[in-house]
């Protein structure tokens, strides 16, 4: 088992090489010059040219990629070029609003949507089952920030009781803290619901054709017993595995409702850095969610073992 | 029965989130959005709105424009010039403070315009003339000047970007091309490093030492009061959001809601429109002077005929009470304003535009307008352009792009078929097109001017001749033959004035008209 992680492990670096040069090239390829629009819209282009040298831009792309690769492996990972703060600084002040928000988003996610596609296997072509795949479908269909924008009129601006938007850390309060991801992570977490309850019932049904389910049931078994403990635990793998998917899709999701709901977590730090062209910025966070994923697959592929004792690695 | 427990229920339920909401000081803290996020610090650095604002809230400045632009002393005492107008004293306020305790004294000063002087366009024209800038003693010092300047005041006292604004000596020492590392100021707010969190949020506290000019406040001059103890400026980018906020109540002022979404908060019992900035903005259309067609003079003029500043302003504006159709280059309403020659960028002419044309030999190569699709009032800028040029006998080839990529583009000299360009359209906040001065767009110094970089030797002498001209009246003259020369030339198009009022809750008192939004005088009421 250790050897596979190590193996998994090391398997990254080339990953994150790739994905380094990757970004690294396409900004520089891509229009936009972050010293004219740190300049300012009423700058001369002398100033943009000072600008431009100032923060090295001026240089070959292959010595500022040097200069930059050479930082990160040192672990400096260099500053933005707007807010004049370390890009590590910078991730560690939004990192607690993205990993929280997709914490109770993966929570609700989970917590709904298992037992709502387990209700509809077990209920299979009966109405339950029908209104399941119904706001299934509708879960898919409808837009994030549609879902968002939906709840705060309703539940913000026509009954006044929840916020609009913002963000309070768990050390300000608990109580500011959570009301204010209760919308967000309801938003978000409709499409997980909507995908989870999904593969649940196909995978709960399939494992109800199985033949030990049959033998369960002929044993005497209650039928809650059966489903639960016979049918959903066989029936986990592919669940798991959609849980994992859905935990790596949450990185883009959360860019967008961090932008609805203006939550200053890692997904709105990369609007704004893309938005200003501010390198540094970008490619480490980039960089960050590469491994993220990375670490994610790893993840699931050891949940399997866990789940599954035939599996072994 | 069931039914009023249940509404009380729901009414104790909302009471109770409110509060949890709610902190103590809510009263005291005024929550701001303003136009776009802050993430530069230096005022001297960046000409960006935002960073402007942040310096009205932390520094203060030797004087100051008042609600009608008359400069009035704000930092300084007592002033005098020379009777042959070379030397201008200025003596500073007893009191003054920086944030850390220290007196500003006149070093500070002096350190503080050598810097601002290096960077901004007027400072730069007004060191032209400054032969000596030297200390007297702790609250005095002089500017020499080598030959009378008729805006050594209106320089000092520029109001928008960028400012002079005056900062400690060792932090005004840094070079002017690299960013300033701390922020403290002598101004009515100080900034608090430790709770702003770039991105979410930026804060500032009542300085309590500081000691507000006995006059009443006016635009920007005045006694700079301050009645809350806490002004935040809360990043928030999407509109709707702001929106939103605001009708909720989780923020007091938003400094420039766009025109679509102001009839749905003018429908809000609690909200409150503020002409805040009663110049408001001028859009501007830009010409590139250095690539094909547009460096003919003439196909620049024939651009100008075919163009006209209402159809701009209703596809960008819409409602007529927030635009006005202005023939004067320097805002309508104002000391230089004149209608003199404007009157062809009222009406298209477009048989004279493509008589024009021919007389020039344009041979029909595509004009490359630059769109900007992400800044939403000047998006539909481009597509104006794009129709009423080619009604004048144009080819045009509207490219779009964001807002960054434009600003990029607009850089580059090259040909406007190899990633060049020929059109961009911006716009500037009336209070820095009010003089041939402080106007960038009317610099005709080739590369030393704004992206277009005209070059008219004659255009310059006559800014130049502004610039040294003391008597009013004759500066008037001049400023007349400053705006009859860019139509003539056709060095760029004035293309209307626009108003963009801010929106704040009922229980906001006192925002100021000026044309920077500032956070002095300004009371909150109730939570």
């Amino acid at each position: 088992m250790l050897a596979f992680i190590a193996r998994r492990l090391i398997a990254t670096i080339p990953v994150l090489l790739f994905v380094a040069v990757f970004v690294f090239m396409l900004l520089r390829l891509t229009p936009g010059d972050p010293a004219a629009i740190i300049a300012g819209d009423n700058a001369t282009a002398d100033q943009v040219d000072a600008i431009r040298a100032k923060l090295g831009l001026d240089e070959p792309l292959l010595t500022q990629f040097m200069i930059w690769s050479g930082g990160v492996l040192s672990g400096d990972f260099g500053e933005s070029f707007f807010f004049k703060k370390t890009v590590a600084e910078l991730i560690s002040q939004r990192i607690e609003p993205t990993l929280m928000l997709s914490l109770c988003t993966i929570i609700l996610a989970v917590l709904i949507a298992v037992p709502v596609g387990v209700l509809a296997a077990s209920r299979q072509g009966g109405w339950v089952d029908r209104i399941v795949m119904g706001f299934s479908v509708m879960g898919f269909s409808v837009p994030t920030f549609v879902i968002g924008y939906l709840l705060i009129y309703v539940f913000a601006i026509l009954l006044g009781w929840l916020p609009v938007q913002g963000y309070r850390r768990i050390s300000e309060g608990f109580g500011d803290f959570i009301i204010r991801l209760i919308m967000p992570s309801i938003t978000l977490a409709v499409i997980y619901i909507a995908l989870i309850s999904r593969i649940t019932r196909a995978s709960v049904i399939e494992t109800l054709g199985e033949d030990y389910i049959r033998t369960a049931r002929a044993k005497g078994l209650p039928g809650r017993v059966v489903l639960l403990r016979h049918a959903l635990r066989n029936a986990a793998v592919p669940i798991i595995t959609v849980i994992g998917i859905g935990v790596a899709l949450l990185i883009g999701g959360v860019v967008i409702t961090e932008s609805v709901y203006n939550i200053p977590g890692l997904g709105r730090l990369t609007v704004d850095a893309v938005l200003a062209r501010d390198f540094p910025v970008i490619q480490i966070v980039i960089m960050m969610f590469s491994f993220t994923f990375v670490l994610i697959n790893l993840v699931i592929d050891l949940a399997y073992s866990v789940l599954d004792p035939r599996i072994r690695y | 029965m069931a039914i009023v427990s249940t509404s009380l229920k729901r009414a104790a339920a909302v009471g109770l989130l409110t509060a949890f909401m709610s902190g103590g000081a809510m009263a005291q803290t005024l929550r701001v959005v303003q136009h776009g996020n802050l993430t530069i610090l230096d005022p001297i650095w960046t000409t960006a709105y935002v960073t402007r604002n942040h310096g009205y809230l932390i520094y203060d400045t030797l004087f100051s424009a008042d609600e009608n632009y008359v400069t009035k002393p704000q930092m300084v005492d007592k002033w005098s010039v020379s009777q042959d107008k070379l030397t201008w004293s200025f003596t500073l306020r007893d009191g003054l403070e920086w944030h850390d305790g220290q007196p500003v004294t006149s070093e500070d000063c002096v350190a503080s315009l050598k810097r601002w002087a290096a960077r901004d366009a007027m400072g730069l024209k007004l060191w032209d003339f400054v032969k000596e800038l030297k200390t007297v003693d702790a609250k005095t010092f002089e500017i020499v000047l080598k030959e009378p300047y008729g805006l050594v005041l209106e320089s000092l006292g520029k109001p928008s970007s960028q400012v002079p604004f005056m900062m400690p000596k060792r932090i005004a020492e840094t070079n002017p091309m690299e960013q300033i590392k701390s922020q403290i100021g002598s101004g009515p707010f100080i900034y608090k490093t430790d709770e702003s969190k770039p991105g979410e949020k930026h804060v500032y506290i009542k300085n309590p030492k500081y000691k507000p000019r006995a006059e009443p406040a006016s635009g920007l001059a005045g006694g700079k009061v301050v009645k809350v103890a806490r002004v935040e400026l809360v990043e928030m980018p999407d509109t709707q959001i702001q929106a939103n906020a605001l009708i909720a109540g989780e923020i007091d002022i938003v400094e420039a809601p766009p025109h679509d979404l102001l009839p749905i908060l003018k429908a809000e019992k609690k909200i409150v429109l503020a002409d805040w900035n009663p110049l408001g903005q001028q859009f501007i259309i830009r010409f590139n002077h250095v690539v094909k067609p547009f460096d003919n003079p003439k196909i620049r003029l024939a651009a100008l005929y075919a163009i006209n500043q209402e159809d701009y302003l209703k596809a960008t504006v819409g409602d007529p009470a927030y635009y006005k159709v202005c023939a004067a280059v320097f805002i309508c309403g104002t000391p230089f304003a004149t209608d003199k020659g404007g009157e062809i960028l009222l009406k298209s002419n477009f048989e004279k535009s493509k008589e024009l044309l021919k007389e020039a030999g344009y041979d029909g190569t595509p004009v490359v307008v630059m769109q900007s699709t992400t800044l939403p009032i000047l998006t539909n800028t481009a597509p104006v352009t794009k129709s009423l040029l080619e009604r004048g006998g144009f080819k045009v080839d509207m490219q779009s792009m964001d807002w960054q990529t434009l600003v990029s583009r607009r850089t580059k000299k090259d040909p406007a078929d190899k990633g060049g360009w020929n059109i961009l359209h911006t716009f500037s906040v009336s209070a820095d097109v009010l003089n041939p001065i402080s106007t960038s767009y009317l610099v005709a110094a080739g590369d030393k001017g704004w992206f277009g970089w005209p070059t008219d030797p004659e255009m310059e002498k006559l800014r130049d001749a502004f610039a040294k001209e003391t008597d009013p009246a004759k500066q008037k003259e001049l400023a007349e033959k400053v705006q009859l020369r860019a139509l003539e030339t056709a060095q760029y198009g004035w293309i209307g004035q626009w108003y963009g009022p801010g929106a704040h809750r009922d229980n906001i008192k006192g925002w100021l008209k000026a044309p920077v939004p500032v956070f002095w005088n300004i009371e909150k009421t109730g939570s």
